[in-house]
């Protein structure tokens, strides 16, 4: 199974077993992770569940749909180029060891 | 090629000889959702030909594949592929994509987190005001009806100011908003009594998505800019406004209702945000995952699918139980236990995937503003009399919530 390394505001590190398939955001909430909200179920409808993906990993993903950038312009914290929402980020193999951070607040 | 439906049983789906649009089963219908989730992940309703699922895994599943099950032939018992819609179809929840992605765009801008970070401020005020009333009603010893006087005063207060509607007249939003979910059901007795008044209400309504009805700014307004810049047609306009005057207040209306009701009959749930104020937004979650406001609502095959080892015909409709999705041990822990401090992320009262309600940045808004004003200001909540029920074909709606509040 895929394993995610989530970096917390603080600093702290997480790692996160995800299932292929799923995305961050399932993984997250799931494992109980703060600091992903998820409010919206991952319909992106919501924007707290917003993250920073490593620059090192941001080309591996499918890029995000016009949906998704919209709610990116309504997070809680500051938008950065690797911003994304955690559940629009579905884990493949090919995403094992990504280093995900996450942002101050969500809500 | 594709095979025509059934309107016999199919061989080897389990069969479910329930009417889930009864008066019983909507007086109480978790019995029979627990029925329908162990009688199989897809059952078949003879009494309306339909297949049913009430697994949240397979609603889910239905939801997230909008091509095979699609919305454009209604997304309530009738199949609009075979029979006329009673009004014209709703351009965002009756569609499919591409053009169901035009109106969504449209609308999600309007409703972004963002907007509601502008109107925090004014429905916070407007809830404290309505908050404040009661608080002197408590303290002369009133008893209120939690139905009419927070349920139904709060989102008709300021749902429609935020869409820009005038003050006189609200109470047609109800009526309007009764019939429309009555309308994906059956043509029961529910769905003609909620209909007699079809045509004077309609009229109001549609009177009322008219521009110059709107004031300028609002949620209304904005959908008329969308249309001056060419992203929907002028004629698209009123239809969207329409879909904010159907689906923003009998949904909110019913869902502050429930969330007091379960207050109301939890004194340790209700303690406990009493305690701390700020559990307000994960307690009216929960409450819409343990009493959803919206029950049901059903998507139509565009092909021969397979699902759970079922090969559904094409043109079929799938009944998708949110509130049975809801309570699905399978994916809820001790489901039938109302926790507030439970993370019900995923719950299905809100539908997901595309047509995931588009304005539920807004309810949360309107369920967290009046639970955490109640919690910060009355150190009780008690049924004062029996509740009764309105039944509707699709929400689960009370008429009336006798409540006694008891001043912190």
């Amino acid at each position: 199974m895929p394993l995610i390394h989530l970096i917390s505001h603080e600093g702290t590190a997480e790692q996160l077993e995800v299932p292929e398939g799923y995305s961050v955001m399932q993984a997250a909430v799931a494992a109980g992770v703060r600091g992903i909200v998820g409010e919206c179920g991952g319909s992106a409808m919501c924007a707290t569940c917003h993250v920073y993906i490593d620059p090192a990993w941001l080309d591996r993903l499918t890029p995000a749909l016009p949906n998704e950038l919209e709610m990116l312009e309504c997070t809680a914290s500051p938008r950065r180029p690797e911003s994304r929402l955690a559940c629009q980020v579905k884990v493949q193999a090919d995403l094992d060891g990504m280093v995900v951070r996450l942002p101050a607040t969500q809500q | 090629m594709t095979t025509a439906p059934h309107c016999e049983e199919p061989a080897g789906v389990p069969v479910l000889d329930v009417d889930p649009f009864s008066d019983a089963l909507l007086h109480d219908p978790y019995p029979y959702h627990a029925q329908l989730r162990e009688a199989g992940p897809l059952v078949w309703i003879p009494k309306y030909a339909i297949y049913a699922t009430g697994r949240h895994e397979l609603v889910r599943a239905i939801f997230a594949d909008h091509e095979s099950y699609i919305s454009s032939a209604g997304v309530g018992l009738a199949n609009f592929n075979k029979e006329p819609p009673f009004r014209p179809k709703s351009l965002i929840l009756e569609a499919d994509p591409p053009s169901h992605t035009r109106a969504r765009t449209v609308l999600s801008r309007i409703l972004s987190p963002r907007t509601v970070a502008q109107i925090r401020e004014s429905f916070a005020k407007e809830a404290d005001a309505l908050l404040d009333g009661l608080l002197d009603a408590a303290r002369r010893g009133e008893v209120i009806d939690g139905v009419k006087r927070i349920g139904e005063a709060y989102p008709l207060k300021v749902f429609p100011d935020a869409v820009g509607l005038e003050p006189q007249g609200r109470e047609n939003l109800l009526l309007y908003g009764d019939m429309i979910f009555n309308a994906f059901g059956p043509r029961n007795d529910l769905l003609v009594r909620s209909a007699e008044k079809v045509q004077p209400v309609t009229a109001w309504i549609m009177a009322h998505c008219k521009r110059e009805m709107l004031r300028p700014g609002g949620f209304g307004d904005q959908i008329y800019q969308a249309a001056d810049a060419d992203e929907i047609s002028q004629e698209e306009a009123p239809m969207l406004v329409r879909s904010f005057l159907s689906a923003g207040v009998d949904t909110t209306v019913n869902g502050i209702g429930n969330a007091l009701w379960c207050l109301a009959t939890d004194p340790d749930a209700y303690a406990k945000l009493h305690a701390e104020p700020g559990l307000a937004r994960g307690a009216f979650e929960e409450s819409l995952r343990y009493e959803s406001a919206v029950q049901t609502f059903f998507r139509t095959t565009s092909r021969d699918v397979e699902l759970a080892g079922v090969n559904i015909p094409s043109g079929s409709k799938v009944l998708t139980v949110l509130a049975a999705a809801n309570r699905d041990e399978r994916q809820w822990p001790n489901a039938e236990r109302f926790d507030i401090e439970r993370r019900p992320t995923g719950h299905m009262a809100f539908g997901s995937g595309i047509h995931g309600c588009v304005g539920q940045v807004v309810a949360r808004l309107e369920g967290e503003l009046i639970l955490a004003g109640i919690a910060q200001r009355f150190k009780r909540i008690e049924l004062a009399g029996e509740p009764t029920r309105r039944l509707n074909n699709t929400l689960r709606a009370l008429g009336s919530l006798p409540l006694r509040l008891t001043p912190a």
